[in-house]
């Protein structure tokens, strides 16, 4: 195991710091998909990889089925392949080789062989990005069992999580986001132990309702929490970086103490993840003082010019004005008549 | 190809590249936001196959990289630029953008950012056709990378063992996106494997309009007389990156210079040039284009941008 050394780096540089440990340590890891060796990726995130691990790390066709197959398959016989899915709106021309495939190595062999295999993938909207671009998936992959899904938002978890998802032997489903890539610069730790899947991040301490959140979205629902403290509401917000397994003890934690929960995600609401927070922890038992309240991406299509995908994703008022409702508990409609400031 | 219908694809192709150099000047000022794919360097073989369909029957399935096509199957500039622009005028209204608007009054049914995704949706409007009397051809357009996707290898076959009347169009530009195609296949003679599915398949030069024109003509007769699909295969070179920004370092030194030296617009000027046609009247025939093309892009600019009231329209009937 590497020592642990403090690096400033990236989300894109901690991930390729995470692979290029990966690729270290572990000579049956594999790195293949489109764009990622000779060019870099399309997105930087795999530069010089190939140069330095050579024919472990290569470029394929244009061919989600073949790229995921080849995935299962080489899992199957002692790899450990990490693949890059572009977007993750690609993922679904090649869906067959996650939910029937993959998902069902272990299950009916009995254990005799496994798919401890890594999907890359990044989604959400960007400026300017089609519905075929733009569209938040983890739902689809984090129904089906057999399948571990994560969500790295902080430059630490692009790192973290994606070294729990390759030592994991499990197929597990990453998901980052292009908007995050090339942000600002962080201080993330290398090296150490790997963690194990699973846990929350607490983004922000809080007493008067629970906010959990994961992916890009919640730098909103941070620069809404602190709007809301302005007015006098104590947000703890929790990033659900695991989707898959949810962490639902820590989540029950915070709730128990706040008594009210906001969950708030980028993806449709209709059949989300954030449908399965709510029902889990209601089912829980837990006392709650106001109904629960989800957020989403509205019911429709996602448009490409900005100030319509805008009215469509959640934004910070949005954010802010579901706290509000939570906090009070006014209905829904009414939050805008509540006096800032009142409790 | 006579002098008149020369330039009647130049003026098309000119219309095409000053779209698109518009485009690249509003995306680098932002007016325009997000990844948008040119088709610099491709124009003859929008301007030239659109000469062998008829657009109120035929149906265009492009790409992402898709302007080129609109504007040849007449979509106007203005309706482009405002897409792009997120205008409510735009050809879809802001809601297709620069890699999915449609345009289906112009016969051009739609971009598509699913590499592959056009081909088996092609088989479906040809299938259409059996039943609907129009005698339509499906034409599915789309890259080389195009042929390694599996969607694309089903709606080959499909379209060949129904006798389907789709024409397989590869714009063979050489590159998936960063990766040279050649790299990541066995042979990258793609018209090759036309005939593993039982079709017909030809290689042409894919800056050279007539030859685009002629190679489209003979495969839509073939359509329309019930011989069943054709693939077929231009060669050509993107003279721009894959998308705006794209710095292009996986090109060998030099590649782009020759691709540039063969590009269909300064070509086919030649060619009218060697056919009589003065530089006075070429000049002309450009700057009545251009002048066109800026009047569009102030159209665009000063109309009204898309309603985010109207988002939940649509979704459902
Ligand atoms: C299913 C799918 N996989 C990957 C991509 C990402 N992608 C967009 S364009 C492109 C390259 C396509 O190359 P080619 O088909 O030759 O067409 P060109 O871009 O050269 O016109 C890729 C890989 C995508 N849009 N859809």
């Amino acid at each position: 195991m590497p020592e642990i050394i403090e690096k400033t780096l990236s989300y894109a540089e901690s991930v390729n710091a995470a692979l290029a440990r990966a690729l270290e340590e572990r000579p049956e890891t594999l790195l293949f998909g489109e764009d990622v060796a000779i060019p870099g990726g399309v997105f930087g995130v795999t530069k010089g990889l190939r140069r330095k691990f050579g024919e472990r790390v290569f470029d394929t066709p244009i061919s989600e089925s073949a790229i995921l197959g080849g995935a299962v398959g080489s899992a199957m016989f002692g790899r450990r392949p990490i693949v890059e899915i572009m977007w993750a709106d690609f993922a679904l021309v090649a869906f067959d080789q996650i939910v029937n495939q993959a998902a069902n190595v272990r299950y009916v062999s009995r254990g005799a062989l496994t798919a401890p295999l890594t999907v890359r993938t990044q989604q959400g909207n960007a400026p300017g990005a089609c519905a075929q671009h733009s569209q938040s998936l983890e739902a689809l992959f984090a129904h089906i069992p057999g399948i571990r899904v994560c969500m790295p938002t902080t430059n630490q978890d692009a790192y973290d999580l994606l070294l729990s998802a390759i030592w994991s032997d499990d197929p597990t489903i990453v998901i980052e986001n292009r908007t995050l890539y090339h942000g600002a610069k962080q201080p993330v730790r290398i090296g150490g132990p790997v963690q194990a899947v699973g846990g929350v991040g607490l983004r922000r301490s809080g007493s008067d309702l629970t906010v959990v959140t994961w992916g890009a979205m919640q730098h909103r629902v941070l620069a809404a929490a602190e709007r809301a403290a302005a007015e006098g509401i104590d947000a703890e917000v929790l990033d659900a970086r695991w989707i898959r397994p949810l962490d639902l003890d820590s989540i029950l934690a915070s709730v128990q103490r706040t008594g009210r929960l906001l969950v708030v995600h980028e993806a449709h609401t209709i059949g989300g993840v954030g449908a399965e927070v709510v029902s889990r922890v209601v089912e829980s038992g837990v006392r709650l003082s106001s109904p629960p309240v989800r957020i989403g991406a509205l019911e429709t299509r996602i448009p490409a010019a900005v100030q319509l995908a805008a009215r469509v994703l959640p934004a910070d008022e949005d954010i802010l004005g579901a706290i509000r409702r939570v906090a009070h508990d006014v209905p829904a409609g009414r939050v805008e008549a509540m006096p800032v400031g009142a409790r | 190809m006579s002098e008149d219908t020369l330039l009647d694809v130049l003026e098309v192709m000119h219309r095409i590249r000053e779209t698109e150099e518009t485009i690249t000047r509003l995306r680098l000022s932002e007016d325009i936001v997000g990844s948008v794919h040119l088709c610099n360097g491709q124009e003859a073989i929008y301007a030239g196959a659109v000469r062998a369909l008829e657009l109120s029957r035929d149906a265009v399935f492009p790409t992402y990289r898709g302007h080129g096509w609109a504007i040849a199957c007449g979509v106007p500039p203005e309706a482009v630029l405002a897409e792009l622009l997120g205008r409510e005028s735009g050809i879809s209204g802001g809601r297709g953008g620069s890699a999915y608007f449609t345009a289906p009054a112009y016969g051009m049914y739609g971009e598509n950012s699913i590499v592959g995704a056009g081909a088996p949706i092609a088989c479906g409007a040809a299938l259409a056709g059996r039943f609907d009397g129009s005698g339509r051809v499906a034409v599915a357009s789309f890259g080389e990378g195009a042929m390694n996707q599996g969607a694309v290898h089903e709606a080959m076959n499909f379209a060949a063992a129904m006798t389907l009347p789709v024409v397989f169009l590869v714009e063979n530009n050489t590159y998936s996106e960063l990766t040279p195609t050649r790299d990541v296949v066995r042979n990258d003679q793609f018209f090759r494997r036309a005939s593993a599915y039982g079709m017909a398949g030809v290689r042409f030069d894919g800056n050279d309009p007539d030859a685009v024109r002629d190679a489209v003509a003979d495969a839509v007769e073939r359509c329309r007389n019930g011989a069943g699909p054709v693939l077929l295969e231009a060669m050509t070179q993107r003279i721009v990156g894959h998308y705006i920004g794209d710095v292009q370092h996986y090109r060998p030194a030099g590649e782009l210079d020759a691709a540039i030296a063969a590009e269909p617009i300064a070509r086919a000027e030649r060619m009218a040039r060697a056919a009589g046609v003065g530089d006075a009247e070429l000049a002309a025939l450009r700057q009545r284009v251009v002048d066109e093309v800026d009047r569009a892009a102030q159209a665009a600019l000063a109309a009204p941008l898309a309603d985010p009231a109207t988002v939940e329209e649509h979704v459902y009937a």
